[in-house]
């Protein structure tokens, strides 16, 4: 039921602002065969739903709505699981009221 | 380039960055701040409750032209189960002073301000410029910053990391670690536009009094967490913020808690009918004390959320940031008018500054709450808030059972929820990490 009339995430990431930088993502997930519990976590814990399991069962990441907030660092960056750096300057997300 | 081209480098312009950089260039000093967004402000998030008194001691006539949002008359806490809300309510009307104390504001806006203060008092702002490692001698002192502009090092006699909670520069050149998920909340939340007349009607609110909302229970689903809601003029803040760790061992989504906290029937008639026009997410330090880092070294000072210097009981960061910020740049002014180098030595005096003042005091009076909500998360964002509502509405139904017979099964629901002992050493517990 709850499920059901949950807003969709990406409607919600639709009214932000974005400058994305093509072609230079800011995180990067290392090749893996199998992710461990943290990066297999962060396809639900990630607040813009950036993160998504592919057919193969690997953890792939698509950046672009990514609101910098470091979750994914803090949970996977020791690990070596993923690369984590802020954008250039000016790119990424520009809130309007923050 | 060999030569020095700043007195100080001032990494971030957030509320401890811009507190640093206006003191330094107050007094004369040379100050270059680095910001990587596209303006002061476009990266930040905040609640947002700002206490007037730590920006008045930096700028004493910041009510002329800071944008304020509403100065705060009511507060509300709220224990929640699933359909119900215990709470408690404080109003004044001594809130209602000529200089109020607390004001809701919207970061974006606050520290594009703050920024060109700043700029006005004399310090070079570079904005959409992102520093990305720091450059030290071979001694190992700090000696300035590289960027992604192409371009040297910049250099200066000492660099202020003001870069915030998730900053890489410090914790990349091994200065401090990267905070752990259990001393972290991850916050989400949601700017919500209805007309000045409604929010001011529905909260009981005139002219620009505002009114804030505190929220913990069953909306965490038993993890460490809490709700808000802030009255803006047109606007309302709303957000739900849960440690990282617990996120991760419960694989909740973060927005999915922030949808169940709109839906609340405490919450839903109070923000009905708005428009949604942001949806932002931040960090939050939550370590307190134990996990403050190493403040100082040869050529660096560290400040604000990226030192952890974060009230999380008393939910107050930015007034430590601006304070700690303002510190920091008071200590490096005095080395500098004495001629002195910035050495690890020398710039102690910033510590110094910063343990006689409320920063240090009010961490260390709340050093054990962090580890108290981690073991007994259940109990105080689940059980508690059932049993607390339960009691009340016990008090208040009357359908004819005698007032004994409610009080008892009061009493019988705690201890079968928690057992006596275990009632009493969390009340122990809290008194003590409350002390
Ligand atoms: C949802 C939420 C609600 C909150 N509510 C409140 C509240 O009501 N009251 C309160 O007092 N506090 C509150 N806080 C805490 C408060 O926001 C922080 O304590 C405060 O912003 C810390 O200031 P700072 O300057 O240390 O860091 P920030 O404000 O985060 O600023 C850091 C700055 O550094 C910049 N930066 C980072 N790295 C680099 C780099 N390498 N190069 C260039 N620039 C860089 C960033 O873009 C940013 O502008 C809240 C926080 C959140 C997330
Ligand atoms: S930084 Fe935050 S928003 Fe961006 S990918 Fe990581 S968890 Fe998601």
């Amino acid at each position: 039921m709850k499920t059901a009339i949950a807003e969709r995430i990406e409607d919600k990431l639709y009214q932000n602002r974005y400058l994305v930088d093509p072609g230079r993502p800011h995180i990067k997930v290392r090749p893996h065969q199998s992710p461990s519990p943290n990066l297999l976590a962060l396809t639900r814990v990630c607040p813009a739903n950036c993160y998504e399991l592919n057919e193969s069962g690997q953890v792939e990441i698509t950046p672009d709505g990514c609101m910098e907030c470091g979750t994914c660092r803090v949970l996977c960056e020791a690990s070596g699981y993923i690369e984590w750096n802020y954008p250039r300057g000016g790119f990424g997300i520009l809130f309007k009221f923050g | 380039m060999t030569h020095k081209n700043f007195d100080a480098i001032v990494v971030g312009a957030g509320m401890s960055g811009n507190a640093a950089a206006y003191t330094m260039a107050r007094r004369g000093l040379r100050v270059l701040q680095l910001e990587r967004g596209e303006y002061a402000g476009s990266k930040n998030v905040q609640g947002a409750i700002m206490y007037a008194n730590m920006l008045e001691t930096i700028i004493p006539d910041f009510r002329n032209d800071a944008p304020l949002e509403r100065h705060l008359v009511e507060q509300r806490f709220w224990i929640m189960d699933d359909t119900s809300h215990t709470g408690m309510h404080y109003r004044s009307d001594d809130f209602n002073e000529l200089s109020p104390n607390r004001y809701t504001i919207i970061r974006a806006q606050f520290d594009k301000w703050f920024s060109r203060k700043v700029r006005e008092a004399g310090g070079t702002v570079l904005c959409e410029t992102t520093a990305t490692e720091l450059a030290r001698d071979s001694s190992g002192k700090v000696i300035g910053v590289h960027t992604d502009r192409a371009g040297d090092v910049i250099q200066a006699d000492v660099v202020v990391l003001a870069e915030g909670v998730n900053g890489l520069l410090g914790t990349r050149a091994g200065l401090r670690e990267t905070p752990k998920p259990e001393n972290v909340a991850l916050a989400v939340k949601e700017m919500h536009f209805l007309p000045e007349e409604v929010i001011a009607e529905r909260f009981g609110m005139t002219g620009d009094e505002g009114c804030v909302i505190e929220a913990a229970g069953t909306i965490s689903r038993g993890m460490p967490g809490l709700g808000f809601l802030y009255t803006n003029r047109e606007s309302i803040s709303l957000g739900m913020g849960c440690l990282v760790s617990g996120l991760a061992a419960t694989m909740e989504k973060p927005y999915d808690l922030l949808d169940g906290f709109k839906r609340h029937p405490s919450v839903r008639p109070l923000i009905a009918g708005s428009e949604v026009k942001e949806y932002a997410a931040h960090l939050i330090p939550e370590g307190g004390f134990k996990a403050i880092p190493q403040l100082f070294g040869d050529g660096w000072v560290v400040v604000g959320d990226a030192a952890q210097l974060n009230n999380a009981v008393h939910r107050e960061g930015s007034n430590l940031a601006m304070a700690s910020g303002r510190m920091a740049a008071e200590a490096i002014s005095l080395i500098n008018s004495r001629g002195k180098p910035m050495t690890k030595h020398n710039l102690s005096l910033y510590k110094a500054m910063l343990d006689k003042s409320f920063v240090m005091k009010d961490l260390r009076k709340y050093k054990d709450m962090p580890s108290l909500l981690h073991t007994n998360s259940r109990s105080f964002f689940m059980t508690y808030p059932q049993l607390i509502s339960q009691a009340a509405k016990n008090f208040l139904r009357v359908d004819g059972t005698p007032k004994i017979e409610m009080e008892k099964a009061t009493t019988a629901a705690f201890i079968k929820a928690r057992s006596r002992w275990g009632l009493l050493s969390d009340a122990v517990r809290l008194a003590f990490a409350w002390r």
